[in-house]
């Protein structure tokens, strides 16, 4: 208990942590900044049969409330999505929604699974290339264990379909991204959410300085942070300016930013600091997708409006750091009351299981200042607007014709803590069933360990 | 120097304290703490800080002032066992942080009361959402003996500590193999040669009756094979005699039976097993040996190699299994004291998974209130209503397990508390973020 909760606290949540979302650029990545696309997913969907969803409660996750609606999908993408008189074409297999809840899958934009799996062993610690400042270089796939059991939690008790993994924050610059399609693969290749842009994980604040200044090197300072960035944008303006011929892994990940085909995922607490970044961002040229934990960003509303960056956060946590200081539940709530994106994120291999108790708690706190977001709104905390911020929004992220069907449907409420998801469907497979203990997925590592193919 | 200075001038939120009340509460959708189901019209009395009756129907007596709760939900306050509450302002902040001593020559002989303090942010943030008592404890440091916690109350005072030396915590299992030596064996040896040099200096000095033996005694002289400080085994001394509980850490099923028999040789141990999230594989075995246990109730990853049978069901199992079971561990950054009522949530939620045991919901606010009282020795005090409990009483906005509620109002010993935290003082400010004819540091 004091071991392994402290310690993933102390080398996670206390050193990682963003996400982000916000006017993503959603054309697929460019290759200008290498001749093709390395290590391409290899994920196709599972068959699944269509099906109709009837009768539940449908949140679209675009801000669309139905009644005893009716939700269709087949061949691995949503049809239709309507009320009750919604015509039910014959041959599909009819799930009984009565009293139940239908959302889209839900996304988390800050996850470290499979960098930081578990067993949280230090030989599993692959989400922080701390050997220096900027490593543009690396990549978050390259670290990321297809059979972390965090995945398999994630979707039985989150009904996760979709994520982002982030490499941590010790650095400025932490690495690419990648996003991946909840379901089990042998390899990350089979996990990868296909044509999804990268991401930069960037990271201002305390980290980077505690991390490279108790080696004694920059930076060591918060001004030492933004000396090291501006002068790392300015070399990878001029790379960016020349004719890229000469490979260079981590001017190719920060001329794709300045190209505009990656997008910025940054790990920012305080409101001064978010606002000196984005003055850092327009004077170098790029874009601030999202801010990640960003507890502060209830100072900074209308800045954050204005330029259009979502905010990801928790709903509460506070306090760990000094950075963390000024964190209040009301945050959220503030943030989309000021006309701001709030995504909801995790940053936690538990908490990503309780995404949507996450965005109920974070709506309460809103309400009880006066602030009524709408259940149809908050759906979209963790579901569109992550999809937004991670430049997959025109595939998945809402039930809407023609999009993925990735979608969970909920025993109850998806914003009570009583409710759980029953069924979730990637691409139109059912990948979990609560009800059938064979569509329970358990990885390698569990297999023949003790509470193999238990609930969890 | 400077920094003392800054850090004096922070602000202080001091609300004046107010004498407890007599009031009877009636009309309240009750919730009794004990596990029994919730009551509708139900009424309170409260005299002298403490709880005259409660029950359903009409109050059979009045006392002071009459409160109409309105059908609301009125609930004991949560008891949060196993915190860190007021060991640290910012956890990150190492001069600001009690809770992990390190570099001490001391051990069991710690003692986290005098550290506590009463005005910090944690309590007042826990106080408001209806954590109204908790045991405190230090993380170990430098040995397996994380030394002697406490019971404090979270009321708006200078007063927190109700029961200092409330108990000894050990961690065993994996954490405690690293510190001792990084191996199982030699936190196995060191605990017992703890253990039999509490022993052998409370028979050689007759210690045994002091309340607190590591300030008894006059004789300073030890045999020359001691490993303990003098200090660290008259702290034992309560625990080798059952008179202090013994709260050991350990995770996995095989750790919990070595834990269980411990007490072949150690007859007099009061055991509580904290963690215990392979609890369920042995539940049987901690029933029969009437050992409690707090556990963290949603640990279901196989964070560790002790952890590989996690399950959510594992409170439920072991309840199940007749095991005295309640929540424990809300430590750190991860688990904020504040989130009983969702974890206890999600326990009921179990209910409708195949597979999956959970808790009633009865069982599962019994599991954040009078359960873990009665295991840290403050049963019938505390976490329940009844006659003679500490008027600690919570109104909700709806049902406190269910994640969009909050507490409304909140009594400690039948002092009404005030909500008002640090952070309701920032959202209040930044309600509209732009400044208007002054700066945001005026609006106060």
């Amino acid at each position: 208990m004091m071991g392994s909760r402290v310690a993933l606290a102390l080398g996670m949540a206390g050193l990682l942590a963003a996400c982000s979302a916000a006017g993503a650029n959603e054309k697929p990545a460019s290759t200008a900044a290498a001749p093709e696309t390395p290590y391409p997913s290899t994920y196709r969907a599972y068959p699944g049969a269509p099906t109709a969803l009837v009768g539940a409660t449908v949140f679209d996750g675009a801000g669309r409330r139905i009644d005893n609606g009716i939700v269709l999908f087949s061949n691995g993408t949503i049809e239709a999505v309507g009320g009750p008189d919604l015509a039910i074409p014959a041959g599909y297999a009819r799930v009984d929604g009565k009293g139940k809840f239908v959302t889209p899958g839900v996304i988390d934009i800050h996850s470290h699974l499979g960098d930081y799996p578990t067993p949280a062993v230090s030989a599993h610690s692959d989400g922080n290339e701390a050997t220096s400042p900027t490593t543009p270089e690396v990549w978050a796939e390259h670290s990321v264990w297809p059979q972390d059991p965090g995945f398999t939690r994630a979707l039985a008790n989150g009904g996760v379909t979709a994520l982002q993994i982030l490499p941590g924050s010790a650095n400025l610059m932490g690495g690419r991204s990648v996003t991946l399609k909840n379901v089990p693969a042998r390899t990350v290749q089979g996990m990868k959410f296909p044509d999804a842009p990268y991401s930069l994980k960037m990271a201002c604040g305390e980290n980077p300085k505690r991390v490279y200044g108790n080696r004694g090197r920059a930076p060591s300072t918060r001004m030492g942070n933004f000396a090291v960035n501006r002068q790392t944008w300015l070399d990878a303006k001029t790379y960016a300016d020349g004719d890229r011929k000469k490979r260079d892994l981590a001017k190719e990940t920060l001329a794709g930013v300045l190209d505009g085909d990656i997008l910025i995922q940054n790990h920012c607490y305080r409101a001064d600091e978010m606002a000196l970044v984005l003055d850092m961002a327009k004077e170098m040229g790029y874009k601030v997708t999202a801010f990640h934990h960003a507890v502060e960003s209830y100072k900074i509303t209308d800045l954050l409006r204005e330029e259009d960056v979502c905010s990801a956060v928790w709903a509460d946590w506070y306090g760990f750091k000094m950075e963390a200081y000024d964190a209040i539940p009301e945050n959220a709530a503030l943030i989309a009351n000021a006309g701001a994106c709030v995504v909801i994120h995790s940053d936690d291999a538990n908490g990503i299981q309780r995404l949507n108790q996450a965005a109920a708690r974070a709506q309460a706190d809103g309400r009880r200042i006066g602030i009524d977001i709408p259940d149809e709104q908050v759906i979209g905390w963790f579901t569109l607007n992550a999809a937004k911020a991670m430049g997959i929004a025109d595939r998945t992220g809402s039930l809407e014709d023609g999009k993925m069907a990735d979608l969970v449907l909920w025993n109850g409420d998806p914003l009570s803590v009583y409710s759980r998801p029953e069924k979730v469907w990637i691409d139109g497979a059912l990948m979990f069933d609560a009800l059938d203990p064979k569509h329970r997925p358990v990885s390698d590592f569990e297999l023949g360990q003790p509470g193999e193919g238990d609930v969890k | 120097m400077i920094a003392r200075l800054l850090a004096g001038a922070a602000i202080a939120l001091c609300a004046l304290p107010v004498a407890a009340q007599d009031f009877t509460v009636s009309n309240a959708r009750l919730v009794l703490g004990d596990g029994s189901e919730p009551i509708e019209n139900g009424h309170v009395v409260v005299k002298d800080g403490r709880i005259a009756a409660a029950g359903a129907g009409a109050a059979p007596e009045m006392s002071g002032t009459a409160v109409d709760a309105q059908g609301r939900w009125v609930t004991p306050g949560l008891f949060v066992a196993m915190t860190d509450l007021g060991l640290w302002d910012v956890d990150g902040v190492d001069d600001s942080n009690d809770a992990s001593p390190r570099g001490t020559v001391f051990s069991a002989a710690l003692d986290v009361a005098p550290a506590i303090n009463p005005s910090s942010e944690h309590i007042a943030i826990g106080r408001a959402a209806g954590v109204t008592r908790a045991t405190v404890t230090a993380y170990p440091g430098g040995s397996i003996f994380a030394g002697q916690g406490a019971v404090i109350d979270l009321g708006d005072d200078a007063d927190s500590v109700q029961k200092a030396r409330a108990f000894q915590f050990v961690v065993l299992g994996e954490s405690g193999a690293r510190i001792a030596g990084r191996s199982r064996l030699a936190a196995h040896a060191a605990f017992r040669n703890a253990l039999r040099e509490a022993s052998d200096l409370a028979a050689r000095q007759n210690l045994s009756d002091a309340a607190d033996p590591r300030m008894a005694g006059s004789r300073e002289e030890r045999p020359g094979d001691a490993l303990l400080t003098r200090f660290d085994a008259a702290a034992l001394i309560p625990v080798v005699q059952g008179r202090q509980p013994l709260y050991v850490s350990v995770e996995r099923a095989a750790d919990i039976r070595s834990t269980l028999t411990l007490r072949q040789e150690f007859p007099e141990l009061e055991l509580v097993l904290v963690g215990a999230a392979e609890g369920w594989l042995v539940a049987d075995e901690i029933a029969a040996a009437g050992v409690p246990v707090l556990a963290q109730g949603l640990t279901d990853l196989p964070s560790s190699f002790e952890m590989l049978g996690s399950t959510q069901s594992n409170i439920g199992r072991m309840h199940a299994a007749g095991v005295k079971v309640g929540f424990g561990g809300f430590f750190n950054t991860t688990d904020y004291p504040r989130w009983a009522p969702q974890y206890a949530g999600n326990l009921v939620a179990l209910n409708a998974i195949p597979g999956a045991t959970g808790l009633s919901w009865a069982e599962a606010f019994a599991a954040i209130s009078s359960i873990p009282a009665e295991i840290s020795g403050m049963g019938g005090e505390a976490g329940i209503l009844k006659p003679g409990a500490r008027a600690d009483l919570v109104f909700w906005d709806g049902d406190p397990l269910e994640v969009t509620s909050a507490p409304t109002r909140v009594f400690v010993d039948g002092v009404e508390q005030s909500l008002e935290t640090r952070q309701t003082r920032l959202r209040d400010r930044y309600r509209i973020p732009a400044p208007g004819a002054l700066p945001k540091a005026y609006d106060w």
